[in-house]
C-alpha cells in the first residue's frame, strides 16, 4: 500500500490537508493571546486602545515593567511565591520519598492498604479542607505566614508525588537493597546510599509537578493569605488588576512576570512535564 | 558418664542458640515496626491533618450555625434544607450553572480534545510541536489566564469588540444580545456563563488532548495496519480500533471534565466573581461568599460537603455508564 505521507493513505491526502488546517488554526487561536499579552506589556494605553491593537509595539515601553516591579510590588510577590514553592517541593519530596520506601521496600502487612490510602488525596478536592484548615491556620494565629500556604499545598501534591515515586522505586532490583544488606547497611543506611541517589530523575518529575501546582494556585492564597507583604503571585496579579483598571500596560507586565517562569520551565523540559501530567490521571 | 555429659552441654548451647535468635528475630521485628513508623510519619501527618481529618470536620460543621468564633448552634440538616429552599441563596442555580458548564465540557470541549489526539496520535510532521503547543495555556495560571480574558472581552477596548467593529459585526450582536453601547460579554446575564466558558476550553483543552493522545499513541501499531491491509479508511480506523481502545481514558476525561466543571472557581471568581445577577455563579463561588461575606462558616461547610458528595457520585455513575457500554 502506498502512502504519501507518514500515516495517511494515497487518497488521504484531503483528510491530510484538512487535519493540518485544523491544527493550524488551533496553533494560532492558543498562541494569539498569549503573543498579545506579550506585546500590550509593553505598548502605551494609546496603542492598546486603538492606534495598534494587535501589532508589536511601535515603541517598546519597558517601563510598564519597572511599574508592575515598583508600584505593583510584583518583586514581593515574585519571591513570596518562589519561597512557598521550593519550600513545599522539599517537604513533599521527603514525606512522599520516605513513605514509598516504607510501602515499597520493606515487607509488612497492609503495605499495600496503607498505598490505597494514601491515592485517596488523587480524588480528594481542596475544598474539602478550605473550612477547617482556615478554622485551624486562625486559632493557631498562621494565617498570613509561609507556613499557611506550605504545608496544605505538599499535603495535596503528596498522592500524586507518592505515585511517581512508586513507579519508580519498584523498577529499582530489590537485589541492590540485599547486596547493601550484605554490606552491613540497615533499613536507613539503604534508603540514604542506595535509593535516594538513584531516585533522583523521580525526584525532579515530582518537583517540576509540584512546583506548577503551588505556582499557581489561588483558592487557598486568595483565602489564607490575604495580607499584601505575604501574597503570592496569583493573588497579587488579582490585587492589582482590581486598583489599575485603565492602565493596561503594568497588567500586561504583570501577567508576563508571573508567566515567564513557567513557560521557561516548560520549554526546556515539556516531554518531562508532560509524562507526569499523564502519570497522574492514568494510574489515577 | 562424660559422654552425657558432653550431650547435655550441647543441648544447653543449642537452646540458649535458639533463644538468641529468638530474640535477634523480635528486635529484628520491632526495628522493622520502628523504621516503617517512622517513614511513614511526615506523609501520614501531612495527609490525615490536612485531608482527612478536615474532611470529617466539614461534615461535622455542616450540621452547625456558626460565624466561625462564636459558639456553635446545632440544627441538624436545616443548612442542607436551606441551600434548596432559600430565596437569598441561590445554590441550586449555581448547581445548575455548573452542570451546563460540565454539559459544555463533555460535549463541545472533549470531542475538540479527542480530534486533535487523534490527529496527533497517529504520527504526523510537527507532532512534538503541535503537542507542546496545545499544552501550555494548562500551565499558566488561572488568574492569569482569568485576566487575559477580562482584557480580550473588555466592552470598551477588548480585543474582541475592536475587531468586530472592523468587521461591522458589533451592532448586530448587540441586537441579538441586547446591549446598549457596547457587547457586555461577561456583563450580560444572558450570555455571561457561555463567555466565561470559552476560557475555560480554551485552558484544558490541551490537558484533556494530552490524555488521549497518550491513549492513542499506545494503540499497537499491528491493529492499526492490519485493519488499513483490509481496506479500512482512517475514519474507520479511529471508528472501530482506536476509540474502542482507549475508552478507558475517554472515561477518565470525562470524569474529569464534569467534577472540574463541579469544582470550577478560579476563572468564575477573576472574570465575573458570580456575577452578573447571579449568572454565573457556581457552588465554589458561592461557598467563598457563604465563609467570608457573610461568615457562615456552617453553611460554607454543607457546600463543601455537598461538592465533594456530588464529585464522587458523579464519577461512579460515569464508570457505571462506561461499564454498562461494554
Amino acid at each position: 500500500m502506498e502512502t504519501t505521507t507518514k500515516g495517511f493513505k494515497k487518497t488521504g491526502t484531503v483528510v491530510a490537508v484538512i487535519v493540518y488546517c485544523l491544527l493550524i488554526l488551533w496553533t494560532l487561536v492558543n498562541l494569539f493571546p498569549i503573543y498579545w499579552m506579550f506585546t500590550f506589556s509593553l505598548k502605551s494605553n494609546d496603542e492598546i486602545y486603538g492606534q495598534n491593537i494587535i501589532g508589536l509595539p511601535h515603541k517598546f515601553l519597558w517601563e510598564n515593567y519597572k511599574t508592575a516591579a515598583h508600584t505593583g510590588r510584583m518583586g514581593l510577590y515574585f519571591t513570596n511565591s518562589v519561597i512557598i514553592a521550593v519550600a513545599t517541593i522539599i517537604l513533599t519530596l521527603i514525606a512522599a520519598v520516605m513513605a514509598t520506601y516504607a510501602m515499597s521496600r520493606i515487607v509488612w502487612k497492609g503495605r499495600k492498604l496503607m498505598n490505597k490510602f494514601f491515592m485517596l488525596g488523587l480524588t480528594i478536592p481542596i475544598h474539602s479542607s478550605i473550612v477547617p484548615v482556615y478554622i485551624t491556620l486562625k486559632k493557631l494565629g498562621m494565617l498570613n505566614s509561609y507556613q499557611a500556604l506550605i504545608v496544605p499545598y505538599a499535603a495535596f501534591s503528596l498522592a500524586m508525588a507518592i505515585l511517581i515515586c512508586m513507579g519508580f522505586m519498584d523498577d529499582i532490583p530489590i537485589q541492590l537493597d540485599e547486596a547493601a544488606r550484605i554490606d552491613g547497611c540497615g533499613l536507613w543506611g539503604t534508603f540514604f546510599r542506595i535509593i535516594v541517589p538513584l531516585m533522583l530523575p523521580a525526584l525532579s518529575t515530582v518537583g517540576i509537578y509540584t512546583f506548577l501546582q503551588c505556582w499557581n494556585e489561588f483558592m487557598f492564597a486568595n483565602v489564607f493569605n490575604t495580607k499584601e507583604f505575604i501574597r503570592t503571585l496569583p493573588v497579587g496579579i488579582q490585587q492589582l488588576s482590581g486598583q489599575h483598571t485603565t492602565q493596561w500596560g503594568p497588567i500586561g507586565a504583570a501577567l508576563v512576570i508571573a508567566t515567564f517562569p513557567t513557560l521557561f520551565v516548560y520549554m526546556l523540559l515539556s516531554k518531562k512535564i508532560q509524562s507526569s501530567f499523564m502519570a497522574g490521571a492514568i494510574k489515577g | 558418664m562424660d559422654k552425657m555429659k558432653e550431650k547435655n552441654k550441647t543441648a544447653e548451647v543449642s537452646l540458649s542458640a535458639d533463644a538468641i535468635s529468638e530474640k535477634i528475630k523480635r528486635r529484628n521485628k520491632i526495628y522493622k515496626g520502628v523504621s516503617v513508623f517512622l517513614f511513614l510519619t511526615p506523609a501520614l501527618i501531612l495527609f490525615c491533618g490536612v485531608l482527612i481529618f478536615p474532611i470529617g470536620a466539614s461534615i461535622y460543621y455542616s450540621f452547625f450555625d456558626w460565624n466561625g468564633f462564636g459558639t456553635k448552634t446545632f440544627v441538624g440538616f436545616a443548612n442542607y434544607v436551606e441551600l434548596f429552599t432559600s430565596q437569598i441563596i441561590p445554590f441550586p442555580l449555581a448547581l445548575k450553572n455548573s452542570l451546563l458548564l460540565a454539559v459544555l465540557s463533555v460535549f463541545i470541549q472533549l470531542p475538540l480534545s479527542l480530534a486533535l489526539a487523534l490527529a496527533l496520535g497517529r504520527g504526523i510532521k510537527g507532532e512534538r510541536f503541535f503537542l507542546s503547543v496545545f499544552f501550555a495555556p494548562v500551565l499558566i495560571s488561572t488568574v492569569i489566564i482569568g485576566q487575559l480574558w477580562l482584557k480580550i472581552y473588555n466592552p470598551d477596548y477588548g480585543l474582541l469588540n475592536s475587531f468586530l467593529r472592523q468587521l461591522g459585526l458589533e451592532e448586530k450582536i448587540m441586537a441579538l444580545t441586547g446591549d446598549i453601547k457596547d457587547v457586555l460579554w461577561l456583563g450580560n446575564s444572558k450570555i455571561a456563563l457561555g463567555a466565561a466558558f470559552v476560557p475555560i476550553l480554551w485552558q484544558y483543552v490541551g490537558y484533556h488532548m494530552l490524555l488521549l493522545y497518550a491513549g492513542v499513541k499506545g494503540v499497537p501499531v499491528e491493529l492499526r495496519e492490519a485493519a488499513m491491509l483490509d481496506g479500512a479508511s482512517y475514519g474507520q480506523v479511529n471508528r472501530y480500533i482506536v476509540i474502542p481502545h482507549i475508552k478507558p481514558i475517554i472515561k477518565i476525561s470525562v470524569i474529569f471534565a464534569v467534577t472540574g466543571s463541579l469544582k470550577s472557581f478560579d476563572l468564575i471568581w477573576v472574570l465575573t466573581n458570580g456575577g452578573p445577577l447571579h449568572a454565573t455563579e457556581v457552588p465554589s463561588t458561592l461557598m467563598i461568599n457563604m465563609l467570608f461575606l457573610h461568615n457562615r462558616y456552617g453553611m460554607g461547610s454543607t457546600i463543601a460537603v455537598l461538592l465533594i458528595a456530588l464529585c464522587f457520585l458523579f464519577a461512579v455513575l460515569i464508570s457505571a455508564a462506561f461499564r454498562k457500554e461494554d
